[in-house]
C-alpha cells in the first residue's frame, strides 16, 4: 500500500502535524510500509465475526448527578501559554 | 542495602536495622552517582522523597506502618503527579506540573511508599527501546551499549540497577513484560480493568494497563495489592474484589497445566532463547506442572491488528495536546492554524508522529471498516483463541521477547522492525488478559525473560506461578553490579 | 416552475442537570469564566468521562414523550476535530447507536394537523465558547460550557414551510419544558436550531442539495431564515446554477444567509467508539420507571381540556402551550367552581396582556389563580358586569386584595334592581327628547346613544343585559 506525499500532506493537515516539506518522503515511506504490514490482516475473512471494542464485557456506569468540582481556575490556568481575564488565549478565530 | 528486596526492606524497616530517611538518602545517592550514565530518571523529586520518608519512620515508630511504608519507588512519568513535572518523555509536556495525582500514584502514597522521581520513557509510551523520550534514551545496566527495552524503559533499568526496588510501568503492547525481559527483572501487567487509569496519560485506551515492575514475584503482589482495585474515576475500571495477593504465593504448584503456543516457537525464535526458556518450563515440571502444546492460531495478526488499534486511539488522545491549555505552545504562531501545526509539530517526536499519522488515516472517511473495524473483529478472534487454550490449560508461557536486549540504533531506522521485537508480548494486551515476564536465564551477558499468561483476573495465580520458580531459581538475584 | 420546500431541523437542548455530562463540574448559566471547567472538561492529560445518570434519564424521557424506540444499548462515539473550544480535540457524542431512534410528534399550522418524524436524539457533551471581542488580535476561549449536557433530536426532513419549521421547533421547545428536561432559554443558548433547507421540483423524489443553516436562536430567527435561503436557492436554480452544501450563518441584521467561510473543506469527523466509556445499557425496568414519572405531555392535556371543560381547539392549544399556564389555568378553574371558557378567557386575554406588557413569565405573575378566580366568580354570579371588571383586574394586578374587596372599596356592583334601571332610563328619555324621536323614527343606531347614557349615569354598573331589555321596551 503506497502512500504519496500528497496524502501524507492530507492526513498531516487532519492531525494538525507540520511535517517539514523534506521529510513528507520519509513519512510517506514509512507510512506506506507500515501499511503494508497492517495489511496482512486482510488475509484472514471476518465477515461473520462481531469487534471487539472491548476485553470487559460490562455496561457504562452511571453517576448520580451532583456538582462535585469546584472552581480551581487558578490551579489550572497556571498551566497556561496564554491567559487573559480568566479566558485562554489563542489567535484570533475567524468565523 | 539497595540489593534488597522490598519484602526484604520492608522487614528491615519494621526491625528497626534503618529508617526509612537512611534508605531514601541512601537509594538518592546511587541515583546522583550512577544515572548520569543510564538515564532512568527525567525528575528526581528529592525533597518529597526525604518528606515522605520523614512521615514513614513516624508511622512505623507508632506501629502503624504497612508492607510499602517508608519504602522508596519511582514512578514512570506517564503518571500524573501533583506539582510534579509529569511529561511522558515529551518535549510536549516537558512544562507540564500536574495539578493533580494519579490514582497509582495516590494509591502507593497512601501506602506510605516513598516517590524518589519519575521515570524516563519512550515518548509517550510508543516505543520498544526507550530510544525516542525527548530527554535522551536510557541505558541497560546489563551492558550500556544495548537498550533496556521499552516503553518502560527507566523503570526497568532503574531497577535493575537498584536505583530503586521497585517502579510502576504501563504496557499497551508489552512496555511491561519487554524491558522487564531486557533488564533481567519481574514484571506484570494485570487484566485490563484491575489498575485505574485516572491519571495515567492515555496512549490507547483499550489496551493500556499500569502494573508493577520489581527484582521479585513476591515485591511485584505488594505493589499490585496497593494498586488494583475499583476507581469510580474510571469508567473501565472493573468492580470487584482484590485478593490478598501475598497470602497464596507459596500455594503447590502441583498439578498447574501450562500450555506452550506452538506460534510461539517457530522458526524465527533464537535458539539459546527458545533453550532457556525450555529450562525454564522443565523446573515448572519439577515442582509439579504438566505441560503441553496449544495453539493460537490467529496470533500472527496481533502485530497487524494492534498497529491499527493503537496508533488509532492515540491519533485521538493526543488531539487534546494542542498548546492552547497547557503544554508546548510555538512561538508567536501567527494564526490558528499555525499554533496547531507548529506547537504540536515541534512538540512531537517522529514516533510519535508517525502513529498519529497512521491512526488518523486507519479512521479516516472509506478506510474505517478495513482498518479499524478489521482490527476490532481480529481482536475478538484472538481473544477467542487464548478462550480455546484456557479450557485446556491454566497459564500460558513462553519467550517475552524475540531477542536480547539489541544495540542502540539496531532497530530505530526501521519502524517495522522495532514493531517485531513485541510479537509475543500485544496479543495479551489486544485480549485483555493478564502477562508477567520474569528472568530465566542469560544469552551471552545479556538477560532472558520468560512470559506467563493468565486467564482474567487470575493475577494471584501468576504471581504464585512465577513465585514458586523464583524459589528455587536464581535468576532474579542476578545483579549488573553497578 | 413550481417549487417544493424541504426542511429538517437538528435541535441541541442542553439538559437541565446540575453537574456536566461526564464530570462532576456545575453547569449553571453566567459564571465567570473557565470557574466551571474542571480538569476534565479542560482534557488535561489522564482524565477520563463517568456518564452523569440524569442525562440518561432525561434522554429517556424525550424519547418517551416522542413515542421513540429506546435502545437497550448504545454507544458513545468520539467526533475528532479541531477548535479551541473543543479542549479534547473531539467531542463526546453518538454516532452508530443513539440512545433514541425513530419517533415523531404532531404540529398544527393553519388548524391543519402534520405529523413530523423524528429519526433520533442522541447524548453529547457541548464545546466552550469562543469570545472575539478584541484581545489585541486573539481569542478568549471560556470553557464552562464544555461538557454540559446535550440532547440532539434530528427530525425527518418532513417539513415543507418556514411555518411548519416553527411549528415543529415549537411543539419540541414546550415538550422539552414540560418534561423538565431543559429549560428552553434560547437567549442563553439552552435551545438552538440548526436548517437543513433544500428545494425541490414539486413532484420530484428525488432531494435537491440542502445547505445547512447554523444556530438559528429564535423562532423569528429561523422563519425569516428559512424563507430568505429559500428564495436564495430558487434564485440560483432558476438561473441555472447549483446549489452549494454548505453551511451558512444567517445575519438577523441583513436579514439574511451567508456561507461560513472558515470551513474549507467537509471535515472528517473520523469517527469510533470512545474506548474510555462503555456501552450504555438500558433496561426496560429503567425505561418503566421513567415512564411511570412522567408528566401528563401537552397533546394529550391538550386533548383533555377541550373534553373536560369543552374548550375549542384554538384556547386548549394556548392554554397548553406551557406546562406553567396550562397549571395556572386549572387552578383558577378549581378555585373558581364554573365556567371554564371565561377562565380561559381572562387567562387568554386580560391576565397574558399584561404579563406580556410587564414582560413577565405566568410564574411571576402577580395575580395568582386564586384571586383570579375571585374575579371570575363576580362575573359568572353577575355581581359585576364584564366590563366592570376589567377595571377590577387592574386593582387586582396593582394590589394584592380580593375581587371582592376591591368591589366593595370602589362601590363597583352592578346595579340589577329593574326599578332603579327604569328610574334612570325614564330620565334620561325625558331629557333627550331628540334622540328618543330620532330613534322612533326609525334611527336605529342611537340605541347605543342611551345605552351610554345609561351607563354613564350609573357608572358602568348597570347589567348589561337588563338595561338593553328595558331600554327596548321603553322606546318603543
Amino acid at each position: 500500500m503506497s502512500l504519496t506525499s500528497e496524502e501524507v500532506n492530507r492526513i498531516a493537515w487532519l492531525a494538525r502535524l507540520a511535517i517539514d516539506s523534506d521529510k513528507t518522503d520519509a513519512y510517506a515511506h514509512d507510512l506506506s510500509g507500515i501499511l503494508d504490514f497492517i495489511e496482512q490482516m486482510s488475509a484472514v475473512d471476518t465477515a461473520t465475526v462481531e469487534p471487539l471494542a472491548h476485553p470487559l464485557d460490562q455496561a457504562q456506569r452511571l453517576r448520580p448527578d451532583a456538582v462535585t468540582e469546584t472552581d480551581q481556575r487558578a490551579l489550572f490556568q497556571q498551566l497556561a501559554p496564554a491567559v487573559e481575564a480568566g479566558l485562554y488565549l489563542v489567535p484570533k478565530v475567524i468565523e | 542495602m539497595h540489593e534488597k528486596t522490598i519484602a526484604e526492606l520492608s522487614l528491615g524497616l519494621k526491625n528497626k536495622d534503618f529508617s526509612s530517611q537512611e534508605l531514601t538518602q541512601a537509594f538518592l545517592t546511587r541515583v546522583k552517582k550512577l544515572d548520569p550514565e543510564l538515564n532512568t530518571f527525567i525528575t528526581v523529586t528529592e525533597e518529597i522523597a526525604l518528606a515522605s520518608a520523614r512521615a514513614a519512620d513516624d508511622l512505623l515508630a507508632k506501629g502503624e506502618a504497612g508492607p510499602l511504608t517508608g519504602i522508596p519507588i519511582a514512578q514512570k512519568d506517564i503518571f500524573c503527579t501533583k506539582g510534579v513535572r509529569s511529561s511522558c518523555g515529551s518535549k510536549m509536556l516537558d512544562n507540564f506540573i500536574s495539578p493533580y495525582d494519579a490514582t497509582v500514584v495516590e494509591r502507593f502514597n497512601q501506602a506510605g511508599a516513598v516517590m524518589l522521581g519519575k521515570l524516563n520513557m519512550d515518548e509517550f509510551a510508543m516505543g520498544s527501546s526507550n530510544e525516542t523520550s525527548f530527554y535522551g534514551p536510557v541505558k541497560n545496566p546489563w551492558d550500556t551499549g544495548t537498550v533496556p527495552g521499552g516503553s518502560s524503559g527507566g523503570s526497568a533499568s532503574a531497577v535493575a540497577a537498584r536505583l530503586v526496588p521497585g517502579a510502576t510501568g504501563t504496557d499497551t503492547g508489552g512496555s511491561i513484560r519487554q524491558p522487564a525481559s531486557f533488564c533481567g527483572i519481574t514484571g506484570l501487567k494485570p487484566t485490563y480493568g484491575l489498575v485505574s487509569r485516572w491519571g495515567m496519560i492515555a496512549f490507547a485506551s483499550s489496551l493500556d494497563q499500569a502494573g508493577p515492575m520489581a527484582r521479585t514475584a513476591e515485591d511485584c503482589a505488594l505493589m499490585l495489592q496497593a494498586m488494583a482495585g475499583f476507581d469510580p474515576r474510571d469508567s473501565t475500571s472493573v468492580d470487584q474484589p482484590v485478593p490478598d495477593y501475598s497470602a497464596t504465593l507459596g500455594t503447590s504448584l502441583e498439578g498447574l497445566r501450562i500450555g506452550l503456543p506452538k506460534e510461539f516457537f517457530g522458526e524465527g525464535l533464537d535458539p539459546e532463547i527458545a533453550r532457556l526458556i525450555h529450562a525454564a518450563v522443565d523446573e515448572y515440571r519439577k515442582l509439579g506442572a504438566t505441560v503441553k502444546e496449544v495453539s493460537l492460531p490467529n496470533m500472527h495478526l496481533s502485530g497487524p491488528a494492534y498497529y491499527v488499534v493503537a496508533p488509532a486511539e492515540c491519533s485521538s488522545n493526543l488531539a487534546r495536546l494542542d498548546g492552547v491549555r497547557y503544554g508546548y505552545r510555538c512561538t508567536e504562531p501567527k494564526d490558528l492554524k499555525d499554533l496547531y501545526m507548529r506547537s504540536r509539530g515541534e512538540g512531537f517526536g517522529a514516533e510519535v508522529k508517525r502513529r498519529i499519522l497512521i491512526g488518523t488515516y486507519a479512521l479516516s472517511a472509506g478506510y474505517y471498516d478495513a482498518y479499524y473495524l478489521k482490527a476490532q473483529k481480529i481482536r475478538r478472534l484472538i481473544s477467542e483463541d487464548f478462550k480455546r487454550a484456557y479450557q485446556e490449560v491454566d497459564v500460558i508461557m513462553g519467550p517475552t521477547s524475540p531477542s536480547v536486549a539489541f544495540r542502540f540504533g539496531e532497530k530505530s531506522a526501521d519502524p517495522i522492525a522495532m514493531y517485531l521485537s513485541d510479537i509475543y508480548t500485544i496479543a495479551v494486551n489486544l485480549a485483555g488478559l493478564p502477562g508477567m515476564s520474569i528472568p530465566v536465564g542469560f544469552s551471552g551477558s545479556l538477560p532472558v525473560g520468560m512470559q506467563i499468561i493468565g486467564n482474567y483476573f487470575s493475577e494471584s495465580r501468576l504471581l504464585n506461578v512465577a513465585h514458586r520458580y523464583q524459589q528455587v531459581t536464581e535468576w532474579h538475584r542476578r545483579s549488573p553490579g553497578l | 416552475m413550481q417549487w417544493e420546500t424541504v426542511i429538517g431541523l437538528e435541535i441541541h437542548a442542553q439538559l437541565a442537570t446540575k453537574s456536566k455530562i461526564f464530570s462532576g463540574a456545575a453547569t449553571a448559566y453566567g459564571a465567570e469564566p473557565n470557574t466551571q471547567a474542571c480538569a476534565i472538561d479542560l482534557g488535561l492529560p489522564g482524565v477520563l468521562p463517568v456518564l452523569n445518570q440524569e442525562a440518561v434519564r432525561m434522554a429517556v424521557k424525550f424519547g418517551l414523550a416522542i413515542g421513540a424506540t429506546v435502545s437497550p444499548r448504545s454507544v458513545f462515539a468520539r467526533k475528532n476535530y479541531f477548535y479551541p473550544d473543543l479542549p479534547k480535540g473531539y467531542q463526546i457524542s453518538q454516532y452508530d447507536l443513539p440512545v433514541v431512534s425513530t419517533g415523531q410528534t404532531t404540529i398544527s399550522v393553519d388548524g391543519e394537523e402534520k405529523v413530523v418524524g423524528i429519526t433520533r436524539a442522541h447524548l453529547e457533551e457541548d464545546a466552550g465558547k469562543s469570545l472575539h471581542e478584541d484581545f489585541h488580535g486573539f481569542s478568549g476561549i471560556d470553557l464552562n460550557r464544555a461538557g454540559t449536557p446535550l440532547l440532539e433530536i434530528v427530525s425527518e426532513p418532513d417539513m415543507r414551510s418556514a411555518k411548519e419549521a416553527v411549528a415543529y421547533m415549537k411543539k419540541l421547545h414546550a415538550l422539552v419544558r414540560y418534561l423538565e428536561i431543559c429549560d428552553g432559554n434560547m437567549q442563553e443558548g439552552s435551545f438552538r436550531c440548526d436548517a437543513n433547507v433544500s428545494i425541490r421540483p414539486k413532484g420530484q423524489k428525488k432531494f435537491g442539495t440542502r445547505a445547512e443553516i447554523k444556530n438559528l436562536n429564535s423562532f423569528r430567527f429561523v422563519e425569516k431564515a428559512i424563507n430568505y435561503e429559500v428564495e436564495r436557492q430558487i434564485e440560483i436554480l432558476e438561473s441555472g446554477g447549483q446549489v452549494i452544501q454548505e453551511t451558512r450563518l444567517y445575519d438577523s441584521v441583513k436579514d439574511e444567509t451567508r456561507s461560513m467561510r472558515s470551513k474549507e473543506e467537509a471535515n472528517d469527523y473520523r469517527y469510533f467508539p470512545d474506548p474510555d466509556l462503555l456501552p450504555l445499557e438500558i433496561t426496560s425496568e429503567f425505561i418503566e420507571s421513567v415512564r411511570a414519572g412522567l408528566p401528563e405531555l401537552p397533546d394529550a392535556k391538550r386533548d383533555r381540556f377541550k373534553s373536560e371543560y369543552g374548550l375549542t381547539d384554538y384556547d386548549a392549544e394556548v392554554l397548553t402551550a406551557t406546562r406553567e399556564l396550562a397549571t395556572y389555568f386549572e387552578a383558577v378553574v378549581k378555585a373558581a367552581g364554573c365556567d371554564a371558557k371565561l377562565c380561559a378567557n381572562w387567562v387568554m386575554g386580560d391576565l397574558a396582556a399584561a404579563l406580556n406588557k410587564a414582560g413577565l413569565e405566568i410564574e411571576h405573575s402577580p395575580v395568582k389563580p386564586d384571586r383570579l378566580a375571585g374575579l371570575v366568580q363576580r362575573i359568572a354570579d353577575d355581581t359585576i358586569s364584564g366590563k366592570i371588571a376589567k377595571q377590577v383586574f387592574e386593582a387586582l394586578w396593582e394590589s394584592g386584595d380580593t375581587a371582592d374587596a376591591i368591589i366593595e372599596k370602589q362601590g363597583l356592583k352592578q346595579i340589577t334592581d329593574t326599578g332603579a334601571i327604569e328610574a334612570i332610563i325614564d330620565e334620561i328619555i325625558a331629557a333627550n327628547p331628540d334622540q328618543v324621536a330620532g330613534y322612533k323614527s326609525g334611527k336605529d343606531k342611537l340605541f347605543g346613544f342611551f345605552v351610554g347614557q345609561a351607563m354613564k349615569a350609573t357608572g358602568g354598573k348597570a347589567n348589561p343585559a337588563q338595561l338593553n331589555e328595558l331600554l327596548k321596551k321603553k322606546l318603543q
